[in-house]
């Protein structure tokens, strides 16, 4: 896939302090409309941080981050429009346990999008069905396997119509045995051509659909690449380390 | 009295989170009777022989002994209904006050938070009864109303300090994943508050909310020093005119003693059916 638009996310020079630990280091990347990015490495290497950062979740310290244009630490950038824009899927689902899975998916379409009941019923249905998951629709989250909550979350998230969607290490809270329904439903999005930032460390998942590969390690961008350059041929020892203990 | 000893702000307590659940957190709250739960068999023992123990004792003493106390259980009960006025008004009014002061304990905003958290203070170190006092002549200087609301407002502002904690707690006690993932949808802090983090919290804090009722339902007998004839007051009135003060009280603590059984019953029974759910 080319990426010769203009960037829909924009990560440049962003650095974040905890304390005084620092968690990123002047990261920059971009993904264009339509690209699939994956960010993969160790632990605590700021994988997620960076994730969260581009949806607002965690404030940066240094650095400028830009969705569709709009700068996120300008004050006059409306932060909830953009996170309607860009959604975004948790490793821990993060389902709204008080709600069905039905109401899970309608609930932001009504209150954020406003749509009507009837509309955002008939869109949630439709994406439970994308999601191979339209027979729990009355279900509560609580009596889901976590395969099959994780597929709702990723089509709460698609409710909204987003231009991208963030995905925070989707799999990594699953049973083995349910990581490849989850890995299915993502395979679907990046076929019809969705944008993805999808950290993970699933590395199968990386060199199959992944445009471009950003390998991250204690808070920087060690390399980056298309997937075959960073499995076959990666130039740093970090990388070339890192996936001879995961491979 | 409230106030005293083990009333503390219910905390988070066992918070594993197997990351998908909701965090039930069960809290702690020390005041009040002792809520049984079917699990506590000693003390669900003990609610019964007091329960119908005292119902029995009533029934014996109403009828065994009716010169002396049927004329008591003829009187007292009028004020039965002014406790209950007192306890629900000042329950309602306390949950109005404990969510805003609640809700303005975990504000960002440095001068709600301030204010809030003044109010939290300040009230819980001054006893009920002084406030009780407080409240009943302030208000008496400037605005003519009954003395039961006077009393109900005062009760409340008291009771709202600590349903503020509990409310702050049960919030906190929300996974922070939960209003990430409504923030994320778009929604802003407040309608993520309002539909997602709230309607789980109501249910964590539903059980200490029926604790404090019992509390309050208790304390409520500090407000017969004001000029609202409630159960207290009616048995003093009755003691004070036939100088039978130890058939009265006998028969005013037995009705107490029921009412709070009851209804602590009642609340580890919704308590049971709250966990049974979702």
């Amino acid at each position: 896939m080319t990426a010769t638009k203009r960037p829909m996310i924009e990560v440049s020079g962003v650095s974040k302090f905890f304390g005084s630990f620092q968690a990123l280091h002047e990261i920059t990347f971009s993904v264009s409309d339509g690209e699939k990015v994956v960010i993969i490495g160790p632990s605590g290497s700021g994988k997620s941080t960076i994730l969260r950062s581009i949806n607002c979740l965690e404030t940066i310290d240094r650095g400028r981050i830009t969705v569709g244009g709009k700068d996120l630490s300008n004050p006059q950038t409306d932060i909830c429009k953009i996170r309607e824009e860009v959604g975004m899927v948790f490793q821990s689902f993060n389902l709204f346990p008080h709600k069905t899975v039905l109401e899970n998916l309608t609930l932001a379409q009504t209150v954020v999008r406003k749509r009507s009941k009837k509309e955002a019923e008939d869109i949630a249905m439709e994406l439970l069905r994308k999601v191979n998951i339209a027979e729990k629709a009355g279900a509560y989250p609580a009596k889901l396997s976590g395969g099959q909550q994780q597929r709702v979350a990723i089509a709460r998230s698609l409710a909204m119509n987003p231009k991208a969607i963030l995905f925070d290490e989707p799999t990594s809270a699953l049973d083995p045995e349910m990581i490849g329904e989850v890995l299915d439903v993502m395979k679907t999005l990046a076929r019809e051509g969705m944008t993805m930032v999808v950290v993970t460390h699933e590395m199968g998942f990386a060199r199959e659909v992944a445009d471009r590969v950003i390998f991250m390690d204690h808070g920087r961008i060690v390399e980056e690449g298309t997937p075959e350059h960073f499995f076959t041929n990666p130039t740093h020892e970090r990388a070339k380390l890192f996936l001879s203990q995961i491979l | 009295m409230h106030g005293e000893g083990g009333h503390q702000p219910p905390r988070p307590a066992t918070h594993t989170m197997s990351d998908n659940q909701p965090t039930q957190t069960s809290v702690a709250v020390g005041d009040g009777a002792a809520i049984p739960l079917k699990s506590d068999a000693g003390l669900f023992t003990a609610w019964r022989i007091a329960f119908f123990g005292s119902i029995l004792l009533c029934l014996f003493l109403a009828f065994g002994r009716p010169d002396q106390y049927m004329a008591i259980f003829k009187f007292v009960p009028e004020g039965i209904v002014i406790t209950f006025q007192v306890t629900i008004g000042a329950i309602l009014l306390a949950i109005v006050f404990g969510l805003i002061a609640g809700l303005g304990r975990i504000s960002a905003n440095r001068y709600i938070n301030g204010i809030a958290s003044l109010y939290v203070e300040v009230i819980r170190g001054i006893p009920l009864l002084v406030q009780l006092f407080y409240i009943y002549y302030a208000l008496g200087r400037f605005v003519k109303i009954p003395a039961i609301m006077s009393a109900i407002i005062a009760m409340a502002f008291c009771y709202g300090a600590y349903m503020a904690e509990i409310f702050r707690a049960g919030i906190q006690s929300i996974h922070k994943g939960q209003m990430e993932a409504a923030l994320s949808l778009g929604m802003s802090r407040r309608q993520a508050m309002r539909q997602v983090i709230l309607p789980q919290a109501f249910k964590i804090v539903l059980p200490p909310i029926g604790n404090e009722f019992i509390a309050l339902l208790k304390d409520s007998s500090l407000v017969s020093i004001l000029a609202v004839s409630d159960l207290l007051r009616r048995g003093r009135e009755y003691a004070s005119e036939t100088f039978n003060y130890f058939e009265t009280y006998t028969v005013i603590a037995l009705i107490y003693l029921i009412m709070t059984l009851f209804f602590s019953k009642l609340i580890s029974i919704m308590e049971e059916r709250l966990n049974d759910g979702h």
